[in-house]
């Protein structure tokens, strides 16, 4: 999936994760600030980075801010984002689910 | 209806469906019903977020035996049909359709629903739909609204919209929701479906919120939509049957007992007959009486 | 070597400092000599000082231990006015042994590190940017975290030896007569300060408020004063009740709250004449609010409440549902004032409260206690010291003390936000399981194995799940997932002392 314009998805509450996802000319770079990054820094990296693959973003900027998000939360705000940025929103990918 | 196993739904709680410590947690106070909200709860450009956010916690939180709904958004936005295809896909127990004002409506939804469970490959006829009352219109054509899908399983009156509807809006006394109330009920008791009554938003009015609750309780419904977990108790204590009530349905149940027993088609207490409403009513007070921690596993009723 | 919580503990720290490893929760029967003060004699005439400055020039020199009390909390303006003249003074290699430190003291404590001033400190706890300073090593040796009735019991036996201690009322008179209830800045029980002001061999009075000699009721009394001085402002009366003790709202306080009034309610201690210890914070203020109602109901009252006093404890004096307050400090205004207007509201020393080098503490007779944690482990250790990142950020207060009571009943969330409450092992021991009998969080109760007596009578009551700790612990981890282990280097930044003076565990410098 392409990457068209930078896209939000999330908020800054408790419990919540805020993503911002923008174009990049290869790889994914995730800058993430956390509480809990020295014990889940890698883990929420992780759900991030394998939901962009299974949704096929292979280039992406991403900024996370967390607030204490569970996974379930991290991939929701995940595919969300990208659905924006994407500009697919209205055509989910029901198979990413 | 759908299967209708009596099932208790004292407490229908509203979770707002963008909200991650709420969804997160709406699972630990021991609501009957979990209403996760997708439709006025969450703004126009987080609709498929919320979406999104509901989806991923129904695959991966535990909310142990409560009912699971959701509220989509209505027929006459863009979001509906996502609403709907996502929610079946994520095995939701049961979808609620807001302002319903006709039978045809809820034929759409059960249509919608059928095609989603075919596209997703889940069990034909398990996802389950409830209709809320929200205008003169839907009360009016309540009894066929209730009665239009084998999916349904319930109808609630929603009474903000209603009330602005009307003209008029909410009182403490609530004689403005009188028909409505009564319509509603007697719509769903018609169709064999659970009755829903509305929210009571005024947290700080707990005198009010029992005066409502009982008076709801004895007109029949089968519980009340929540906006908070702290009205999960207060209800729950309306709808808790007396010791008396207790001692009288066990004894209705041992006479079933006993007549099983011995082959008879007859059950009968104190030499007299017990008929079908009697024994219907006793089986809902041993449940009430289960489910408010008032009898052991054997309905021994525990003194308190 | 260990302690019995199986914590490695640094030989040849354990050695310089002269401790012992934390053994048992067994205080026994030893004989204790305590120490006493040295007293410059006075008729009393002498004792009122203009500034500051002075009292400071006379009384403080390089490598005395100073003390202050943590009554005003963050309304404190006492301790900045002072060590600011300290730090200025060029006084160095100081040991600062308060009561406590608070949020507004940071700074200041920071800068006196830094500069030199402050080498050793003694507290029961530290949080913010104070806390994240020492456990990135910016405190050269270990800091000496204490309970409170450990405090009283390290300074009756002179293992803190106060030189000066500076501390501030909001009245006083010319002789140094003195209470917390009278003036602006009013807190109530000086429970804490009045260990300081007996056995300190020097005691400054600071106040904004001089009264007419003499000045009744008398906490901090003229004989044990040197010197009187009169500042502009003690401190911030609005800043004074600690913004915990509202009232919750949430639902998930609430639900722990009414499962902790199930638990006490359902034990055998719930008895006319029973007593309890419920502290602050939002869950144990609701419990305050559910047991009054279960003491109405069983027409039960209590003989006493003990510890850090909040309005609703003392509501239920004015009740008549409680006999008698035993109060060590007051955490808002409603409770402060009520010491001042009911006389069966009593202002306790931090010794008499839970020393346990005594001849008889106030937690001994305690019934019920409800303490909180930042963790507990599968051994119902508990941890109340260091946060989910390893930096110190927590008091142990007196909740080693109040644990000795005969339920403890520890109220807590099983996850807070991504952080999971209960843990197969604590970052740092503060209170053993031994001295804990139930946890209680939003999902269900575990009870301590030891106690199979109250294993029998919690177990088969209905709507209160009962779980092995060990299972609340996947719970726990299943919902937030696992996280990394945590990195320290090898220097310890603090120690932690049992109650009974041993080492029980030790805070490592955090690597980042």
């Amino acid at each position: 999936m392409e990457i068209k314009k930078t896209a939000i998805a999330g908020t800054l509450e408790s419990s919540d994760i805020q993503l911002m996802i923008s174009q990049a000319d290869s790889g994914i770079a995730i800058d993430l600030q956390s509480d809990v990054k020295k014990v889940f820094g890698d883990q929420i990296e992780a759900v991030i980075t394998t939901t962009l693959n299974e949704m096929g973003v292979t280039a992406a900027k991403v900024k996370a801010v967390d607030k204490g998000a569970l996974d379930c939360v991290i991939k929701a705000r995940t595919i969300a984002a990208v659905q924006r940025a994407a500009e697919t929103t209205a055509t989910p990918a029901w198979e990413v689910l | 209806m759908a299967e209708n196993e009596e099932r208790l739904r004292r407490t229908m709680m509203f979770v707002p469906g963008n909200n991650p410590a709420m969804v997160k947690d709406a699972g630990i106070y021991g609501a009957d019903s979990i209403m996760f909200d997708l439709e006025d709860s969450v703004s126009l450009p987080e609709k498929d977020a919320a979406r999104l956010l509901v989806y991923e916690a129904l695959q991966t939180q535990d909310y142990g035996t409560a009912e699971m709904v959701v509220r989509v958004n209505g027929q006459d936005t863009p979001f509906y049909d996502n609403d709907v295809k996502a929610m079946v896909k994520a095995g939701i127990d049961v979808i609620r359709l807001p302002k319903a004002e006709s039978p045809e409506m809820v034929e759409k939804l059960d249509a919608d629903i059928a095609a989603a469970e075919k596209e997703f490959g889940r069990e034909a006829g398990s996802t389950h739909l409830m209709a809320a009352i929200e205008s003169a219109k839907g009360v009016l054509r309540a009894a066929d609204i209730a009665a239009a899908s084998d999916r349904m399983i319930g109808i609630a009156l929603s009474a903000e919209d209603y009330t602005t509807d009307m003209k008029t809006h909410r009182y403490p006394d609530g004689r403005e929701l009188e028909f409505a109330r009564n319509m509603v009920l007697h719509a769903a008791r018609a169709a064999g479906v659970a009755a829903f009554d509305t929210v009571f938003t005024n947290m700080d009015d707990t005198e009010g919120f029992y005066r409502e609750t009982e008076y709801i309780h004895q007109l029949g419904f089968d519980g009340k939509s929540l906006v908070n977990p702290r009205q999960i108790p207060m209800v729950n204590k309306v709808y808790e049957p007396t010791e008396a009530e207790i001692k009288n349905a066990r004894n209705v149940i041992n006479a079933i007992q006993e007549a099983k027993l011995k082959g008879s088609g007859v059950i009968s207490m104190n030499g007299q007959m017990v008929d079908r409403p009697v024994v219907l009513r006793a089986q809902r007070v041993m449940k009430l009486a289960k489910a408010s921690n008032l009898v052991d596993e054997e309905g021994n009723y525990l003194e308190k | 070597m260990k302690s019995k919580v199986n914590r490695e503990l640094p030989d040849e720290l354990m050695q310089k400092l002269d401790y012992k490893p934390f053994e048992t929760t067994e205080i026994g029967h030893p004989e204790i000599q305590r120490v006493a003060p040295k007293v410059h004699v006075s008729t009393g005439d002498d004792k009122i000082v203009d500034s500051i400055k002075q009292v400071v020039a006379d009384t403080v020199k390089d490598g005395m231990t100073i003390s202050f009390h943590h009554h005003f909390r963050n309304g404190d303006f006492v301790f900045n006015q002072v060590m600011r003249v300290i730090i200025d003074a060029g006084i160095k290699n100081l040991t600062l042994a308060p009561s406590s430190l608070t949020g507004v003291m940071n700074d200041m404590v920071i800068e006196a590190i830094k500069a030199g001033t402050i080498t050793n400190i003694t507290s029961s706890g530290m949080r913010g940017s104070l806390g994240d300073f020492v456990s990135h090593g910016g405190l050269e040796n270990p800091v000496i975290f204490r309970s409170h009735g450990n405090r009283a019991r390290a300074i009756e036996h002179g293992d803190i030896k106060i030189d000066v201690a500076f501390l501030g009322v909001p009245s006083a008179d010319r002789l140094g007569n003195a209470n917390g209830m009278e003036g602006n800045a009013v807190f109530g029980s000086l429970g804490y300060a009045l260990m300081d002001a007996q056995y300190a061999d020097q005691v400054v009075l600071l106040t904004d408020n001089i009264v007419d000699y003499p000045n009744t009721p008398a906490s901090i009394k003229q004989t044990q004063v040197d010197y009187v001085v009169k500042v502009d402002k003690v401190g911030d009366p609005d800043k004074i009740g600690s913004g915990a003790t509202r009232f919750t709202k949430d639902p998930k306080e609430l639900k722990i709250a009414s499962m902790v009034n199930d638990v006490i309610t359902h034990s055998p201690y719930f008895k006319d004449g029973f007593s309890f210890q419920t502290g602050s914070g939002g869950a144990a203020l609701a419990v305050t609010r559910y047991l009054r109602q279960a003491m109405i109901d069983n027409q039960i009252t209590a003989s006493f409440a003990l510890g850090g006093i909040t309005k609703p404890t003392t509501d239920l004096l004015n009740e008549g549902l409680v006999k008698k307050v035993m109060d060590v400090q007051d955490f808002d205004k409603g409770a402060a004032d009520s010491m001042h207007t009911n006389g069966n509201q009593q202002e306790i020393d931090a010794s008499w409260y839970a020393d346990p080098d005594n001849k008889g503490a106030m937690v001994d007779q305690l019934d019920v206690v409800i303490l909180s944690a930042l963790e507990i482990d599968t051994k119902f250790n508990v941890n109340v010291m260091t946060g989910s990142d390893g930096v110190i950020r927590g008091a142990i207060g007196g909740h080693q003390d109040a644990a000795t009571g005969k339920l403890t009943i520890i109220s807590a969330p099983l996850v807070r936000g991504r952080i999971a409450t209960v843990v197969p092992d604590v970052t740092t021991v503060v209170t053993p399981g031994d001295s804990v009998d139930v946890l209680v969080t939003e999902f269900g109760i575990a009870i301590n194995p030891k106690r199979t007596d109250l294993i029998a009578v919690l177990s088969n009551i209905p709507g209160l799940p009962v779980y092995k700790i060990e299972d609340l612990q996947k719970m726990a981890e299943k919902r937030v997932g696992t996280p990394k282990p945590l990195a320290f280097t090898d220097r310890t930044v603090a120690l932690i002392e049992y109650r009974d003076g041993t080492i029980i565990d030790t805070v490592k410098e955090v690597k980042d």
